[in-house]
């Protein structure tokens, strides 16, 4: 059983339709005793990280045990961007510090519009185990205003380009996370989130 | 490269996706469900879902279709008409929908947008403007409301500009005049727009020839393109429309 960890921001069911269309046996929870019996954890999230970690502070140390017990850990957009240590998104607040690194807005002044909204291509490193199967790069429904700036050399990464190049998914021992929405990138999107069961399933 | 996005729209009303001309003499184009699925399996990069009886908030009937479309569609799926408050953004985002476009509401009450913006994202808060060319006045258009039925005062240039500050991570402007005309879109109003804003903006209105979606994307500095009569119709296939969306430079993502 995997885990949709629902801490009240946004929107969870696309994450859900997507894991039941292929066939995973998935739970919306954020109840620690559900949590601690996953298989997998899924941590999604819209809107501003400021907020977003607010809402998780009651839940932050939970996830941070599990990782730290080495359960697969997989961050969809806001939820991606709370893997890092600091956010930048309406003030600063501290995040989950999982991987190296901190989230900041894309720059203004390139004449780009923000949101970053659509499909861009997304190049991954060598041998990433969310994108097995998909060659060395594939596009991916992307909309945010702030990305993260990496600062792990332990992290495998995969960018994409916007002007500057931008992270678009990492991978850290058993951390995972895209700033793109793998549940909304059609056959592609649903591929990496079949890969991250197939991770989580490797791991028992 | 960020790639330019091809948008399939689904009139709905009772239950059926329909089409008409400038808003009028509404024709059936099939089942909401089968089309939603079928465009996301066949490489659309978005699907925008338009409830044109702007029932959202009083009928339960339209988020149940919602849930259903949404359960098939693994591609951004917006979905507007009827929104009043924030709070029904909240029982569409977790009916499935990923953006809500919101018209006559944010007119009546542009805190609409702030409200919303704050509490969901602003990616998920897209402005929805039904646009029509003033006469007499070269190059102003004015804001519609209620399904266009209502004209009023506001420039829509200004309106974009002020939807932005207000939070609206996306413009959706529909020209009325081209509506349901497959005469090609209204290039000067989408440009005029496009330039006044930061934020992304969907051309609607008027899809007609492949060139008329190359050349509002191109000429018309549009992010995206919505259309509906010519992919309802089986005019052109999204394949088909992206391929000759490549060979003319219009970068896509490939199907």
């Amino acid at each position: 059983m995997l885990v949709i960890i629902d801490y009240g921001v946004g929107n969870v069911q696309s994450v859900t339709n997507a894991f039941r269309y292929i066939g995973s046996d998935i739970t919306v929870s954020c109840d620690p005793a559900v949590i601690d019996r996953a298989h997998g954890l899924i941590l999604p999230g819209v809107g501003a990280s400021g907020y977003a970690m607010e809402k998780i502070a009651p839940i932050a140390d939970v996830i941070k045990s599990q990782a730290a017990a080495g359960k697969p850990l997989l961050g969809i957009c806001v939820g991606y961007q709370l893997l890092f240590e600091e956010s930048y998104e309406m003030g600063t607040h501290q995040c989950l510090g999982l991987v190296k690194g901190k989230v900041i807005p894309i720059p203004t002044d390139m004449g780009l519009t923000i949101p970053h909204m659509g499909w861009n291509y997304v190049k991954f490193d060598d041998d990433m185990r969310l994108f097995q199967g998909l060659g060395e790069g594939k596009h991916f429904a992307f909309a945010n205003s702030f990305y993260a700036q990496m600062d792990d050399p332990d992290a495998k990464v995969a960018y994409t380009g916007y002007g500057i190049q931008m992270t678009g998914a990492v991978e850290k021992g058993n951390i995972y996370g895209c700033q793109f929405h793998p549940e909304k990138s059609a056959a592609d999107g649903l591929q990496v989130l079949k890969n991250f069961v197939k991770i989580c399933h490797e791991e028992l | 490269m960020l790639t330019k996005r091809i948008i399939p729209c689904l009139d709905v009303k009772d239950n059926r996706v329909v089409k008409g001309v400038n808003f009028l003499n509404l024709r059936d184009a099939g089942d909401p469900i089968e089309l939603g699925k079928k465009y996301s399996d066949e490489g659309a990069d978005e699907l925008v879902f338009l409830d044109i009886t702007a029932t959202i908030r009083s009928k339960k009937t339209i988020v149940d279709l919602v849930q259903q479309v949404a359960a098939n569609v693994f591609i951004p799926f917006t979905v507007g008409g009827g929104i009043s408050k924030a709070d029904e953004i909240g029982l569409l985002l977790r009916s499935g929908a990923d953006k809500c476009s919101i018209n006559t509401a944010a007119v009546n009450n542009p805190d609409i947008l702030s409200e919303s913006a704050e509490r969901f994202g602003s990616q998920c808060v897209v402005l929805a403007i039904d646009a029509r060319r003033t006469v007499g006045k070269v190059g102003k258009w004015h804001v519609t409301v209620k399904a266009g039925s209502e004209p009023t005062d506001i420039d829509a240039i200004e309106w974009a500009i002020r939807a932005e500050k207000l939070g609206a991570g996306e413009i959706l402007l529909t020209s009325m005049d081209a509506d349901g005309t497959q005469a090609g879109y209204d290039i000067e109003l989408t440009r005029a727009v496009a330039e006044a804003v930061n934020i992304p903006v969907i051309a609607s209105g008027g899809a007609g020839t492949l060139e008329s979606l190359t050349e509002v994307l191109a000429d018309g500095k549009a992010d995206a393109v919505l259309a509906a009569s010519i992919f309802h119709y089986g005019t052109y296939s999204i394949k088909e429309t992206k391929e000759f969306l490549k060979e003319n430079g219009v970068p896509v993502r490939p199907v």
